[in-house]
């Protein structure tokens, strides 16, 4: 047993890569389902028009950077007036549908072949994060105390994530203290009782769709960054699925739920498939082969979302209130 | 409450040793692999030339009966794969006259060569790439029957998930997984498990049908019952259903494997002309056994006291209970039934396509198209929208790229969704 890659790793988890895409995800997940009430299942493909924007601006057209970043959050802009204009009248089983079909019809059409030229079919596209570590301020080294800490390109990422987290956090705390906040909440408990307030609330769901929408785009950004490609396999609905377990661990409706609620995922996640693995391949654990490690923790993944939701729903901070589980 | 989590992951538990026995072995090392086949029948005795890059031979093989092909190479790198066009049946060419491929084997991979083949046009008939108006016609006439065959497939998983719908108010994202469940316990029983022998695929598919019915029941009876009780609201059983599908689904992978299976009866089967198109005569018999079970459920919806009794439950239950019918007991067996005809559906797709532990998600939003486009709840509302689904996805590819065609139908589950949120059949009520 390898205890020192079993505990480096599972440190770098709880504050890796991961925990900046799926917090940023999760973040956004928050607003429109924990804030609003939104069961918004499309998640996945906020990130992939953000992921392959930059990409394609990049790669594909040849302009700058910023200019990739631009066209990325527009798409995710896009895509939520494209999907609330119709969607956010209808009830919110219906919605949930309409938003993974959606998903779904946008991840088919990037792995196309017919649109291959465009989006590289399922092999995706890579080779458009030189400009980002380019601009990295740190020289090379090593960046950490002892066996814990990062090269320069993962360090100069992870500090621009988890400043892109702390602002979005922020914003977030800012938005809900705020007017425009409460009538959100007050959305998610009775809507009919907002509209008969004279509130438009067709508007301030749509606004909630957009805001959480860009904020899982640059979760999108981060991961192309991080892994230096986009495929268009990596945002199915199980990217979605991840970020809603993350935000009922951390507790729906809460600032920090999501960004908690990251560490805590991938902590385990990584732990378990490494501890299983590593015990495998020594032969502690002999009924199962190393291939089946991975399928394991995913089923652990899915027996635990099981667990909370019917133990504990408000998870870690939340209020069991405050969680539109019953609305409607 | 947490005994019947604890009784659900018992059952679930007992499902380990069950399919304990084919717990597929791990491919070892770099490997290249593929199958060819022809409208879903596999080629066989076809011969395949890999070489690496540079030419040097690595091996020579032909295809087996399911149309399959495997070698494992020393390294990683790239490798030249040829397909020998004369070896293939007279009928047939590879699509495009292309038959080199030269795919990229990754550390501990195996890659997956493709050969796409289409039918040799006949001397004096026009090529396939430029149809004639009968050609036209005739292509379309196969597919409109496929995608009849697709659509009642559809149509069984999409009436088990409006029942369930109906009576509980559930949207179950895990219906997915009883498709799959189906065709992978049937797969089982089929080639061997606890050291017995295989058994014919009839009957494999009827011990299949019990399990996943018993499946269905106990999943009702442990875990969604006890949850009605405590008051969980119908969107908290959705999201739950979601975790629901990824614990099966992936359960389902690790006994399972992450590879493509077939049944080992009626894989190869010769299609036989019928009018204008060719039909194996085992999806003749698919859709036979598919059209008879949605009749009888059909029927006896309409006609036995429970029936009328399920329907009673759909349209209020309190009414319902309060005219001394036994809700629980309704909506147990609705659950045996939705998980026994999901699990045909599984076993039918099976059938005409291959095994996989994704082949129940993938199908999902197409089962919730079907059952959109027909009515939420509405149990007919299902039939008649999952053949239109079906028909549509395969009839469409005359003019959109193939890996495109689930788009369309996903299409239409948002456009029906806006435009007539009811579906064909349902009643109007309020959805928004």
């Amino acid at each position: 047993m390898d205890w020192l890659t079993i505990l480096t790793t599972t440190v770098h988890a709880a504050i890796g890569w991961e925990v900046v895409v799926y917090g940023l995800a999760a973040i956004g997940v928050n607003i429109h389902f924990g804030y609003t009430g939104l069961l918004n299942f499309g998640q996945a493909a906020f990130m992939a028009v953000a992921g392959y924007g930059l990409a394609v601006t990049i790669v594909v057209i040849g302009l700058p950077f910023w200019v990739g970043i631009l066209v990325g959050l527009a798409g995710a802009v896009l895509l939520a007036l494209l999907l609330g204009v119709p969607t956010l009248r209808l009830r919110a089983d219906y919605l949930a549908i309409v938003t993974i079909a959606a998903a779904e019809i946008i991840r088919l059409i990037f792995r196309s072949v017919a649109f291959k030229e465009t989006f590289g079919g399922s092999d995706g596209r890579r080779g458009f994060n030189n400009d980002f570590y380019e601009i990295n301020p740190f020289p090379p080294g090593h960046y950490g105390i002892g066996p814990f800490g990062f090269n320069e390109r993962t360090f100069w990422l992870l500090v621009v994530g988890w400043v892109t987290l702390a602002v979005c956090c922020a914003v977030v705390y800012l938005l809900m203290k705020s007017p425009w906040g409460r009538v959100l909440k007050a959305i998610r408990e009775d809507e009919e009782a907002v509209r008969s307030l004279g509130k438009n609330v067709f508007s301030y769901k749509m606004q909630s769709l957009i805001l959480g929408g860009v904020i899982g785009a640059l979760g999108g950004f981060f991961y192309g960054l991080y892994n230096g490609s986009v495929q268009p396999d990596v945002f199915g609905t199980e990217m979605t699925f991840f970020a809603y377990t993350i935000v009922i661990l951390g507790g729906a409706a809460r600032v920090l739920g999501p960004v908690v609620g990251a560490m805590v995922f991938w902590v385990l996640f990584v732990f378990i498939g490494n501890f299983l693995s590593e015990a495998v391949r020594a032969g502690y654990i002999t009924v199962i082969t190393e291939t089946q490690v991975g399928p394991i923790r995913y089923a652990l993944v899915g027996l635990g979302f099981i667990l909370l939701l019917v133990f504990r729903p408000q998870g870690i901070f939340g209020d069991k209130r405050e969680i539109a589980l019953d609305a409607r | 409450m947490r005994r019947a989590v604890i009784a659900f992951t018992a059952f679930l538990g007992g499902l380990i040793f069950l399919f304990a026995g084919p717990a597929s072995a791990a491919a070892e090392g770099e490997g290249l692999k593929g199958t060819l086949t022809h409208q879903g029948q596999p080629v066989n005795g076809a011969k395949i030339v890999v070489t690496t890059e540079d030419g040097q031979p690595v091996q020579e093989l032909t295809t087996n009966a399911q149309g399959t092909w495997e070698v494992a190479v020393p390294k990683a790198g790239k490798y030249k794969v040829t397909l020998d066009a004369s070896t293939l049946p007279p009928n047939l060419q590879p699509r495009g006259g292309q038959n080199v491929r030269t795919p990229q084997v990754f550390e501990g991979n195996v890659s997956t060569v493709l050969f796409p083949l289409e039918a040799k046009a006949a001397p004096g008939e026009a090529p396939a790439a430029d149809p004639s108006e009968g050609a036209l016609f005739r292509q379309a006439a196969q597919l409109a029957f496929e995608g009849l065959n697709l659509g009642l497939i559809i149509a069984l998983a999409a009436l088990g998930l409006s029942l369930i719908y109906g009576t509980t108010g559930l949207t179950n994202f895990a219906h997915g997984e009883l498709v799959t469940l189906g065709a992978v316990v049937a797969f089982m029983f089929n080639t061997g498990i606890f050291g017995w022998s295989g058994m014919p695929l009839e009957l494999a598919a009827l011990l299949s049908l019990i399990v996943c019915g018993a499946f269905g029941y106990f999943q009702d009876r442990f875990f969604w019952g006890r949850l009605r009780k405590r008051g969980t609201g119908v969107i908290a059983m959705m999201i739950i259903s979601i975790g629901v599908a990824i614990l099966l689904r992936n359960m389902i992978q690790f006994f399972f494997g992450a590879q493509n299976e077939s049944f080992s009866d009626y894989t190869a089967q010769a299609g036989m002309e019928l009018g204008p198109i060719t039909v194996a005569p085992k999806n003749l018999w698919a859709m036979g056994i598919e059209l008879f079970v949605l009749i009888v459920v059909g029927v006896a919806l309409l006609k036995t006291r429970l029936g009328k009794a399920a329907r009673a439950v759909s349209d209020n239950p309190a009414l319902a209970a309060s005219s001394g019918i036994d809700v629980d007991r309704v909506i147990r067996i609705i659950w045996t039934l939705g998980a026994a005809i999901a699990a045909l559906a599984g076993i039918m797709l099976g059938l005409s396509q291959s095994l996989k532990f994704t082949m129940g998600q993938d199908i999902l939003l197409l089962i919730f198209a079907g059952v959109t486009l027909g009515g939420l709840g509405t149990a007919f509302g299902a039939l008649v929208g999952s053949i239109v689904v079906g028909v549509f996805i395969q009839v469409s590819t005359l003019w959109v790229p193939p890996e495109l065609k689930s788009v369309g139908a996903l299409a239409i589950l948002i456009i029906v969704l806006l435009v007539r949120p009811q579906g064909i059949l349902g009643r109007r009520e309020r959805i928004g």
